[in-house]
């Protein structure tokens, strides 16, 4: 065949449209590849809000509950406790929950619904480990002298205090999350649940 | 005799048998001046060999499940015959490996073999080097143990910093909202079929590179500009078959030694190959008192720590951390020096990369270390940890030697290259 009986501007219209055709199945045929490695059903279905009975948690003591395979800590304040907070917002990196680290129903000095339950998501922001509960006020924790109570994460040295606020100059960016959660009674909470049903 | 030869023959007609023999060894001429720095290629390759065996054994017995892995590990240990020489075979494969294709890089910084003609072979080797890194942290969350769960759990977060994208692509990575069953069967796809198919598929561009261009040597010139007239053989060069083959065996042998005296005497290598805290099993719900990568990694995991958070997001340290490994690759256009090799370079080179080398080593260090080891400074630093800071600084020299080497290279005071290899 003669190059002058070519129609060069069918062959090049051919190849594009066969180029464009097999581009479309081949992205059509990556998203179910892609979407094969996101969360199964099982997975999800694992993810489900948790209920939790807080009738039994004492003053001054927290409970540990898991939700989507990460800690939930329960943290019931003392009135003491919650007087703790305000005198030390001068040592917080975010004092006043500006970042958008809990649900706004929580945006505020206890960073909770009600002020005695503390709920908060016991992953530390840094990089995810999970911190250490140094609730009790006082140098028994190994905290130093002056250290009124909170958490202290022992990968990379992060402080928080009770209302899972970070101490400035630790390597975490931001507070401890809150979750979405809300009150079916006054003993019995939901984590992962609220009225707007996230 | 004469059946053999027409048997070849026979392969020869359909297969290029005996052409590819001549090409890549027989009639594959090297420099005749390689030195000790020239073993590490073909010991990478050995080690490449015997990761993908021994690994193929370990799969047999195996099992990739959340509930089962960490038993299956110590059934390997204990139960399976040979089963621990196997596993420590794997596990000392694995550092040794970085230790030889560290020792690799360091050749091509000391005499240049990234610079023209030889910049696709680089990137080609730096490409394998990703591979290996994505390699060994997919392998380490296999043993199901603690320090496997928390620094998949470390580095994954990782990607969770992205900017904008990050959680949903963690969320992707994992298959679940933590590291869980879904997340060790995926790692197992990845670190047994994946990435070893890329990483073989590599390893051969890098050899079919190098044998395009030609090995550079310790001077730095290319032999392929002094030909022999007639045969048109470089006259600095030696057929690699047998010449580097039996030169090689040796280093083999003093590797094996090395790697043997490792697996049967100090398997773990005092928590260096092996960490302690991986033969606890994995809890999602307590982190180890002190989390850090293996040796190979700890480097880059100085330079994470070392950057601080900025505007409340871990991105920025995420970002250097990932530039202090993507930087490799800019490296033959960023060195503009008027030699290749270290031998004909000046003080400036020398000082540099010398700097680069201590950068390298005492980030290693911090990084296998927690940040309060050496204290704090007093309040007129704010407190910060001494440990941090000096990380800081060494961070900087490290980038510095990448960053400044377009502008030192050039100022250099270099000596002249000689017309033929030296001895």
């Amino acid at each position: 065949m003669a190059d002058s009986n070519v129609d060069r501007g069918k062959r090049r219209f051919l190849v594009a449209a066969t180029s464009a055709m097999g581009g479309v199945a081949g992205v059509a045929v990556a998203v179910p590849f892609v979407m094969s490695m996101t969360p199964s059903a099982r997975a999800r279905a694992a993810g489900a809000p948790v209920e939790v009975d807080i009738s039994k948690v004492e003053p001054g003591m927290m409970l540990t509950i898991e939700w989507r395979g990460k800690p939930v800590w329960i943290v019931h304040r003392t009135p003491e406790m919650l007087a703790s907070l305000a005198k030390i917002d001068a040592e917080m990196e975010d004092p006043k929950s500006s970042a958008p680290m809990q649900p706004d129903y929580a945006r505020n000095e206890a960073r909770s619904i009600k002020p005695e339950y503390l709920v908060l998501v016991g992953i530390c922001t840094h990089l995810g480990c999970s911190p250490s509960e140094k609730l009790a006020a006082g140098a028994d924790g190994g905290m130093g002298s002056d250290w009124p109570g909170g958490f202290f994460c022992p990968c990379h040295g992060s402080k928080f205090d009770l209302a899972g606020r970070v101490y400035k100059g630790a390597p975490a960016p931001n507070n401890l999350e809150v979750p979405p959660y809300s009150y079916l009674s006054d003993t019995r909470l939901i984590v992962g649940s609220d009225s707007k049903g996230a | 005799m004469n059946k053999l030869k027409a048997l070849l023959n026979w392969v020869d007609e359909r297969f290029p048998l005996t052409a590819n023999w001549k090409a890549h060894l027989a009639e594959y001429y090297a420099p005749k001046n390689f030195n000790f720095w020239y073993f590490f290629g073909s010991l990478a390759m050995l080690a490449l060999v015997m990761q993908i065996v021994t690994g193929i054994l370990l799969t047999m017995h195996y099992k990739p499940d959340a509930g089962q892995a960490f038993a299956s590990v110590e059934y390997i240990m204990r139960d399976v015959p040979w089963g621990w020489l196997i596993r420590y075979m794997h596990s000392t494969g694995s550092s040794l490996f970085f230790v030889v294709v560290y020792l690799h890089m360091f050749r091509g910084l000391l005499y240049g073999s990234y610079r023209k003609p030889r910049e696709l072979l680089w990137l080609f080797g730096v490409l394998i080097y990703l591979c290996m890194m994505a390699e060994a942290f997919f392998g380490y969350l296999l043993p199901w143990g603690q320090m496997s769960f928390w620094g998949a759990q470390v580095i994954v977060n990782l990607f969770g910093v992205v900017p904008f994208v990050g959680p949903d692509l963690a969320l992707w990575l994992r298959g679940d909202y933590v590291i869980s069953d879904a997340t060790l069967n995926r790692f197992f796809a990845f670190h047994v079929i994946a990435v070893p198919l890329v990483l073989l598929g590599l390893v051969a561009a890098h050899v079919l590179a190098l044998h395009e261009v030609g090995s550079n040597n310790p001077d730095g010139i290319e032999i392929k500009k002094k030909k022999d007239p007639k045969t048109g053989i470089p006259l600095d060069g030696i057929p690699f078959h047998p010449y580097y083959v039996v030169k090689d065996i040796v280093g083999v042998v003093v590797f094996l030694m090395v790697f043997s005296a490792i697996v049967f005497f100090g398997p773990e290598m005092g928590g260096y190959f092996l960490e302690q805290n991986n033969f606890i099993p994995a809890d999602p719900l307590k982190t180890p008192a002190h989390i850090a990568p293996l040796w190979y990694f700890t480097p880059f995991y100085s330079i994470l720590r070392a950057v601080p958070p900025l505007l409340g997001s871990q991105f920025p340290g995420v970002l250097a951390m990932g530039l202090s490994v993507m930087i490799f690759f800019l490296l033959p256009w960023l060195d503009r020096g008027a030699v290749k090799s270290i031998r004909y370079r000046g003080l400036i080179y020398k000082g540099a990369l010398a700097m680069f080398v201590v950068a390298v080593l005492i980030l290693g260090y911090l990084g296998t270390e927690p940040t309060n080891l050496w204290g704090q400074f007093g309040s007129w630093l704010g407190g910060a940890d001494r440990a941090t800071v000096v990380a800081r600084i060494f961070t900087v020299i490290y980038f510095l030697f990448f960053l400044l080497m377009p502008w030192y290279t050039r100022i250099d005071k270099t000596k002249p290259e000689p017309e033929r290899v030296t001895s």
